[in-house]
């Protein structure tokens, strides 16, 4: 299959305007006929986006999300490769379940999938699980997300023996015994008579965390991060040179707690969205590039787990649909960093975390990229997501950014280009 | 004046107007309360149903007793003997109960923003009797009535709430509503159960409860639950007797007269000792006859809103 990409602009510049595909690489020139020509028609052309955090919920929960509906909602973000996280049924803490993910997603699939491993059998924060053999069959990286590796000296063998083969570790930074809550415990908690869950929870992990990368000189990854301690944190700990790299999440640098108000579930979610002060520290923290990674933390529920009390709908929202038309609306249009820093934290920063050897538009990478409209606004419409959720506080949020083309090796995995 | 809502959600989703034409209402139904027949026909040919997650002695009776006295047919729904005990969601109960004709559902539930999450899918008038930590409206409301018909207004009066604030949403009722009447409110209470950002409710955070018993008007316990205890909030009832307690030497502090309410049940000697309890300045029992006052005056003002529809 060979794909011509005409009129566009590469990383939104003007200049190079083309993109040659072939066999599933980028190529400098084809060697037989062109299958199909595309007129992006002036549109930005950028590398594949990566979501280094997500949940694709299969195997175990297809009622929220399986494997085809979460990548084909990737694929109609941007997203052309994703990593999910592994608080499956059964959890995908064994080479078995690695295994099913990676031939589902290859054969039905609309992203390269690449799987997250549990850092402990259950995700029990007790026993390790098998690295090395859940490795051979494709996880880039460990964690027992959704739950914080709770004991400091099971985070130490984890990091040690994940670094035998070379994984990253990722850590849900939550000290557990603090956060006994369902909102960012604050005004606004207090006013709606809802359990907070401090921001000092998330802080003292991650200070654990960085004591312990700095202890041990080996890589530790801040999952989500959404205080403005966090930051902090991390920015102080690179400086004097401790191997760590942290995430956050579009809601963290869209919305605060003030989201929460009338009872909203499409506002709930692990960690919780918190006050103006620690969302435009998020902001600060992407812009000096303290936080290396934008992910989507996309959560699918069933409308039965969202619609319901506060305390008892679940955590989390859905978020391929919306990251980078989020990024670019909220970061890039306001100045706050570049197109270009943009895609590093969403497609360079998580190639070079996991070593996937992805986001380059140059002959010879794997042909992953993106054509997004950059230039009109639409209105962001959850009824017209792909994913099979629902669960999004962006219902009509005027964004800049649609995805006109998504292809993933070579191939079409979303289009709407007329 | 007409309400503005459907529902009566907490003292957030009222305006300052809307608590004064409850409050001047309520008078009148107190008349009807006192003289000998007890009986109006507001609500007649209407049904109130209670729907009540957690036990209840005074708001439940008091809503029950109020929709009686105005000639609505009534029945109550409560957890246990009722489907909720077979697993029955919040919602799919109140739809039974909504399409029974119903027009007013009283409900009680242990989840802050229940009734906020069934209000609006439901035809029937929601009204809040309490909805885990965040709010108990009819109760603010009857104390500010028992206070106002002490001093005749509410504005400037200086009230102090001691106690567990943190599980209180009849603190953060009285606080919010207290603060649009302009009352001056105070809180104290022990520092693991005060909640953050309390002072930007519009009320003065005070050290001890010495700090805000001093000068005040109105002098309100709150019950605190002793299971606290076992979760580190307290070290026994002892010690908090002896910080925390309103006894008859803080509440020498107050100003002469200062009128002592709770807002029942009572852990006698734990909020305050019984002398208290019973003393002339005590309104405690005023304030659960002012509660079928007031309650009557809520359903009377809701169901009005709904005859004009």
């Amino acid at each position: 299959m060979r794909i011509h990409l005409i009129n566009g602009k590469i990383m939104g510049e003007t200049g190079a305007c083309e993109l040659l595909i072939e066999d599933g690489v980028f190529v400098k020139a084809f060697s037989g006929p062109v299958d199909r020509i595309i007129d992006v028609k002036g549109a930005a052309i950028l590398p594949g986006l990566i979501d280094a955090h997500c949940h694709l919920r299969d195997p175990g929960y297809e009622y929220r999300e399986d494997i085809v509906s979460g990548t084909k909602s990737a694929a109609k973000g941007g997203f052309t490769s994703v990593c999910p996280m592994p608080n499956t049924r059964p959890v995908c803490d064994n080479a078995s379940v690695v295994r099913s993910i990676v031939t589902r997603a290859q054969n039905e699939g609309y992203a390269h999938v690449f799987p997250i491993g549990a850092a402990s059998k259950g995700l029990a924060g007790k026993e390790l699980a098998e690295y090395g053999l859940m490795k051979e069959e494709g996880i880039v990286g460990i964690s027992d997300d959704g739950r914080p590796i709770e004991t400091p000296d099971m985070l130490r063998k984890v990091m040690q023996y994940a670094s035998d083969f070379s994984l990253p570790v990722l850590n849900h930074c939550e000290e557990t015994s603090l956060s006994d809550g369902v909102m960012n415990e604050g005004w606004i908690s207090t006013q709606m008579g809802l359990r907070g869950i401090p921001s000092a929870a998330e802080d003292v992990m991650i200070s654990r965390d960085i004591i312990l990368a700095e202890y041990l000189n080996l890589p530790i990854h801040i999952c989500h991060v959404s205080t403005k301690g966090g930051v902090r944190m991390i920015r102080e700990a690179k400086a004097r040179g401790v191997r760590v790299t942290a995430e956050t999440c579009p809601h963290y640098f869209v919305l605060t707690e003030d989201a929460c108000l009338g009872f909203n579930t499409n506002a709930k979610m692990n960690p919780p969205l918190r006050t103006e002060e620690d969302r435009l520290a998020i902001i600060e923290g992407l812009a000096d590039k303290t936080l290396d990674l934008i992910v989507t933390d996309h959560a699918p529920h069933h409308e039965d787990e969202k619609d319901l009390e506060f305390s008892l709908a679940n955590n989390g929202i859905v978020g391929f649909e919306t990251a980078f038309a989020l990024g670019y609306t909220y970061l890039v249009r306001p100045g706050h960093m570049t197109l270009r820093d943009l895609v590093a934290c969403m497609s360079d920063n998580p190639s070079k975390l996991f070593g996937l050897g992805r986001a380059s538009l140059e002959a010879g990478a794997p042909a992953d990229a993106v054509v997004y409209d950059l230039d009109s606004s639409f209105v962001f419409d959850k009824q017209k997501m792909l994913s099979k959720a629902r669960n999004t506080p962006f219902d009509g949020y005027t964004l800049y950014g649609n995805t006109l083309l998504t292809i993933a090796g070579g191939k079409i995995t979303y289009e709407e280009l007329c | 004046m007409k309400l503005r809502s459907k529902d009566l959600l907490g003292m957030k989703e009222l305006q300052a107007d809307e608590i004064a034409e409850i409050l001047k209402t309520a008078e009148l139904m107190k008349l009807v309360l006192k003289s000998g027949n007890k009986k109006t026909s507001h609500l007649q040919g209407k049904s109130v149903v209670t729907l009540f997650y957690e036990n209840s002695t005074r708001t439940r009776l008091s809503f029950e007793m109020a929709s009686k006295f105005m000639g609505a047919s009534g029945a109550n729904v409560s957890a246990s003997g009722s489907s909720i005990n077979k697993g029955e969601s919040l919602l799919d109960t109140a739809r039974t109960i909504d399409v029974m004709s119903t027009d007013i559902i009283v409900m009680r539930h242990s989840q802050s923003g229940a009734p906020h999450f069934i209000a609006p899918r439901l035809n029937a008038s929601i009204v809040n009797a309490g909805d885990g930590m965040n709010e108990h409206p009819t109760q603010a409301l009857l104390d500010m009535y028992t206070m106002k018909e002490k001093y005749g207004s509410l504005e400037g009066l200086e009230v102090a709430i001691c106690g567990d604030i943190y599980h209180s949403r009849v603190a953060r009722s009285n606080t919010i509503g207290l603060v649009k009447m302009g009352a001056k409110v105070r809180v104290a209470g022990p520092a693991t159960m005060m909640p953050v950002g309390m002072e930007k409710m519009g009320c003065r955070v005070c050290r001890t409860v010495a700090d805000a018993v001093d000068g005040a008007d109105v002098v309100m316990g709150l019950r605190l639950q002793l299971e606290r205890q076992t979760k580190s909030l307290f070290p026994s009832v002892p010690e908090y007797y002896k910080y925390y307690a309103i006894d008859p030497k803080i509440l020498s502090l107050a100003k002469p007269g200062a009128i002592i309410m709770h807002p029942g049940p009572c852990n006698h000697g734990v909020e305050m000792p019984t002398v208290v309890y019973d003393s002339p300045y005590s309104v405690i029992n005023e304030q659960v006859t002012n509660g079928v006052a007031v309650r009557m005056a809520v359903l009377y003002l809701l169901m009005a809103r709904r005859n004009q529809e």
